[in-house]
C-alpha cells in the first residue's frame, strides 16, 4: 500500500519536473498552525496536491492566483511537498517549523532516592508547541529544586535539539523534593521522595522477661540523622547454647522490637539489609 | 524336553504364589509398603507388628478414622477427635489440604511383647509431595498388635488481645488521563548480593541471596538462564517457591533455581534476571525462628531444626521456611526449604526441619533462615 502510494507520488513529481508551463512559489518559512500562501503563475484550472506529515490534500485551483493553505493543514512540523498539475505538473517543497513552546514534558528520575546520594537525581525537559511538535530551537529552561523551604538547586539550561537536562545530588534530609521546570510562562512540576539511606549506628538494648528476652533498637536513623522508614526489616540474632534464634522484625514507630525465647546466656546481634552493627550480651535466667 | 520346561515354569510360578500368600508380612526385617490401591490391597494380618502398622496406615489413608482409632492400644492417651485432628489438620494448615499417598513400614526393634516401627509417610499437598518419618511403638495385646499413640501437644491459645501497631503499604495508581511522566513511581531497587552455581544429584542448581535495598516492599522473582559455550541458551527457570517473593525494605531472601537433568559441565555462563514490581504489603505477622541447630535426623541426614514463634495476633496457615547455608568463606553453598504442615497460631510455636545434602553437610559453617507465610485471609 505504502509502496503504491510512493510510486504515485514519484510519478506525479516526475511529471511535475517535465512540465514548465506554470511556476509555483512556496513560503520561505512557515510556522505550525499558521496559515500560509503559495503563489502560482500561468492560467487556467489545475489540481493542487499538498503532502506533508499527517496530511494529504487534493483541491482544484486557478493558476495565477494564490493558493491558501489552512492552519489546520500545517499543524505538524516537518517537510511538505506542494504539487500543481495543469497541462504539466510543477512541485516545490517547504519546511514548517514548530510554533512557540506551549508545554513542557518533564521527566524526573528516580521517584524515590536515598538522602545524601551523589548525582542521584536527573531531570529531562522537552518543550513542545500547542500542536505537540518538539521545539528544536534553543530555548532556556529553568530548573528549581526545593525541599521544604530550602532551595537545593536553581539552574538555567539551554535546550539542545529540543532537550534540556540536569543531574544533581539528593538533599541531606528525607522528605518531599519538589522539582520544577519553567519555560517562560509554562512550567511543570514533579515530586521526588527523598528517603533515609541505610541505617547507621544500630544500637540495641535487651531485657529479660519470663518468656525470654525482649530486645529493641534505639530509634533507627541513617548517617544524616533521618529516621529510617517504618517497615524496614531489622534482623536480631541471638546465639546461645541452645542454638541460634533469629527474628526479622519491622521498624515500627522508629524502633524495631523482637522477643527471643532463650533461657541461657545469649549474644545478640543486629543487622539491617547488609548493614551489621553492635552485639549485646545477655546473661542466663537465674 | 518340550514337556519339562512348561512343568518347571508352572512349578516355579506356583511356588512364588505360595510364597506371596504366606511369606509376606511374616518375614521379620522386611519392608511393608502401602501404595495407594485401597480396593485391591487386602487387609494385612495384625498378628505381626508390620501388619498391624500397615493396617493402621491403610485405614488412615482411607480416612476410616473409627477403624484406625480401633487399632490403637488401650494405653494410648488420646480421644478419637484429637487423634483424627492430628491426621486431618486444623486451622487451615497444610495438613488440611493434604492426603496420604503412600507409606512404608520398617521394623526397628521387636520382641514378643512390643515392637518399634519406623514409618515413612508420603503426603500429596498443594505445594508438592512432602515426606514425613515417624516412629510407632506397638504392644502385643490380647487381640493382636496395637499402636501406642501419644497425644500430640497442640498449642492451646488462650483468649487474649494482642496489641499490634499495624503497618502496611498501599498503592495508589494514577488515572489513565495522566500526563506522560507525571505520576511514575519507580519499581523498588532490588539487588542480587550473591550467586553460586553447583551440580547436585538432580541437576544444576543456581542459588544465592537477594536484598530489597529500597524503602518500599517489592515482589521479587529471580530467573536464571544457562548458556553454553556457543552462547546459546540451554534452559531458563525461575526460583518459583524457593524464594520469599514479597521482600520488605532491607529484607534479604535466599533464592534457588533448579535445572533438573542439566550438568554444569555443559554450561559456560549463567544469566541472572530479577523481576521486581511494587506491591501492597503488610509488615505483619512477625515470625521468630528460635533454637536453630544442625542435627542428624532419623535417617542419618543432617537437618537444620528449630521452632517458629508467631509473635503476632494472626494465624499463619502455612509457614514456609527457606534457609541459606554458608561455608567458612561466607559463600552460599546451599538453599533449602520446607513447609510446616500445621498452622502457626498466634503467640505459639511449631517445629520445623530442613534437610542439607550429605555432600554439603561438612562444609556448612553458618546459616540464615527466613520465614515465608501464606494466610488464607490474604489469598
Amino acid at each position: 500500500m505504502r509502496t503504491g502510494w510512493l510510486i504515485c507520488v514519484l510519478w506525479v513529481v516526475c511529471l511535475a519536473g517535465l512540465g514548465a508551463a506554470q511556476e509555483l512559489r512556496v513560503p520561505a518559512s512557515a510556522s505550525a498552525g499558521e496559515e500560509a500562501t503559495i503563489s502560482t503563475t500561468g492560467s487556467g484550472k489545475a489540481t493542487f496536491y499538498l503532502l506533508g506529515p499527517g496530511v494529504a490534500n487534493k483541491s482544484e485551483v486557478s493558476l495565477g492566483e494564490e493558493i491558501h493553505l489552512r492552519s489546520q493543514d500545517l499543524r505538524s512540523a516537518g517537510d511538505y511537498l506542494a504539487i500543481v498539475c495543469g497541462e504539466t505538473c510543477r512541485s516545490s517543497s517547504f519546511y514548517v517549523t514548530a510554533a512557540q513552546p506551549a508545554g513542557l514534558t518533564f521527566l524526573v528520575h528516580p521517584s524515590r532516592v536515598p538522602a545524601g546520594l551523589g548525582e542521584a537525581i536527573t531531570g529531562v525537559a522537552l518543550p513542545f508547541d500547542q500542536f505537540h511538535n518538539l521545539v528544536p530551537d534553543p530555548v532556556v529552561v529553568n530548573f528549581h529544586l526545593t525541599a521544604g523551604n530550602a532551595s537545593l538547586l536553581s539552574r538555567a539550561v539551554r535546550t539542545q535539539n529540543g532537550v534540556a537536562w540536569f543531574r544533581t545530588n539528593s538533599g541531606k534530609s528525607a522528605g518531599k523534593l519538589e522539582v520544577v521546570a519553567t519555560l517562560g510562562t509554562v512550567s511543570a512540576s514533579r515530586a521526588v521522595q527523598q528517603v533515609a539511606a541505610d541505617p547507621c549506628n544500630l544500637r540495641i538494648k535487651g531485657q529479660r522477661t519470663p518468656k525470654g528476652i525482649v530486645v529493641e533498637t534505639d530509634p533507627v536513623r541513617d548517617c544524616s540523622g533521618n529516621p529510617v522508614p517504618d517497615g524496614t526489616i531489622v534482623t536480631f540474632s541471638a546465639a546461645g547454647a541452645d542454638g541460634r534464634s533469629t527474628v526479622d522484625a519491622p521498624i515500627k514507630q522508629g524502633v524495631a522490637r523482637a522477643q527471643i525465647e532463650a533461657s541461657g546466656p545469649q549474644v545478640i546481634s543486629v543487622a539491617s539489609g547488609v548493614v551489621m552493627r553492635n552485639e549485646l550480651r545477655v546473661g542466663g535466667q537465674p | 524336553m518340550k514337556i519339562i520346561l512348561p512343568i518347571i515354569l508352572v512349578a516355579v510360578t506356583a511356588g512364588l504364589m505360595v510364597l506371596a500368600v504366606f511369606g509376606v508380612g511374616q518375614a521379620s526385617g522386611g519392608v511393608a509398603t502401602g501404595s495407594v490401591m485401597p480396593s485391591l490391597s487386602g487387609a494385612a494380618k495384625t498378628d505381626t507388628p508390620e501388619g498391624a502398622a500397615t493396617n493402621f496406615l491403610t485405614e488412615v489413608q482411607r480416612r476410616n478414622w473409627g477403624r484406625a482409632y480401633a487399632a490403637l492400644s488401650n494405653t494410648s492417651a488420646v480421644d478419637q477427635q484429637s487423634f483424627t485432628q492430628e491426621w486431618t489438620g486444623s486451622n487451615g494448615g497444610l495438613r488440611t489440604f493434604s492426603s496420604l499417598e503412600k507409606f512404608d513400614v520398617r521394623p526397628m526393634h521387636a520382641t514378643d511383647a512390643d515392637a518399634d516401627m519406623r514409618v515413612r509417610l508420603r503426603w500429596t499437598t498443594p505445594v508438592g509431595p512432602v515426606e514425613e518419618v515417624r516412629d510407632f511403638h506397638l504392644n502385643h495385646e490380647a487381640d493382636g498388635w496395637k499402636i501406642v499413640w501419644h497425644k500430640m501437644q497442640l498449642p492451646s491459645v488462650p483468649a487474649q488481645v494482642v496489641p499490634v501497631t499495624y503497618l502496611r503499604w498501599d498503592l495508589v495508581s494514577g488515572g489513565s488521563d495522566d500526563e506522560w511522566g507525571s505520576h511514575n513511581v519507580d519499581a523498588p531497587r532490588v539487588r542480587i548480593i550473591s550467586m553460586n552455581a553447583v551440580d547436585s544429584a538432580e541437576g544444576s542448581v543456581v542459588m544465592g541471596e537477594v536484598v530489597n535495598e529500597d524503602t518500599v516492599p517489592a515482589f521479587v522473582n529471580v530467573n536464571a538462564t544457562l548458556v553454553d559455550a556457543a552462547g546459546n541458551a540451554i534452559d531458563d527457570e525461575s526460583s518459583f517457591d524457593k524464594i520469599a517473593h514479597v521482600l520488605l525494605p532491607k529484607q534479604v531472601s535466599p533464592y534457588r533455581v533448579d535445572f533438573p537433568k542439566i550438568s554444569l559441565k555443559n554450561v559456560k555462563n549463567v544469566r541472572m534476571d530479577v523481576k521486581v514490581t511494587l506491591v501492597p504489603a503488610s509488615a505483619d505477622p512477625v515470625i521468630g525462628v528460635m533454637n536453630q541447630k544442625l542435627d542428624p535426623d532419623a535417617k542419618g541426614k543432617t537437618v537444620l531444626r528449630g521452632e517458629l514463634l508467631n509473635q503476632s495476633g494472626q494465624t499463619v496457615n502455612i509457614p514456609h521456611v527457606i534457609a541459606s547455608f554458608y561455608d567458612n568463606t561466607g559463600k552460599v553453598v546451599w538453599v533449602a526449604d520446607g513447609y510446616v504442615d500445621r498452622a502457626l497460631l498466634p503467640q505459639s510455636s511449631e517445629p520445623f526441619a530442613v534437610e542439607i545434602p550429605k555432600a554439603l553437610a561438612g562444609k556448612v559453617q553458618n546459616f540464615h533462615v527466613l520465614v515465608n507465610q501464606y494466610s488464607l485471609e490474604k489469598s
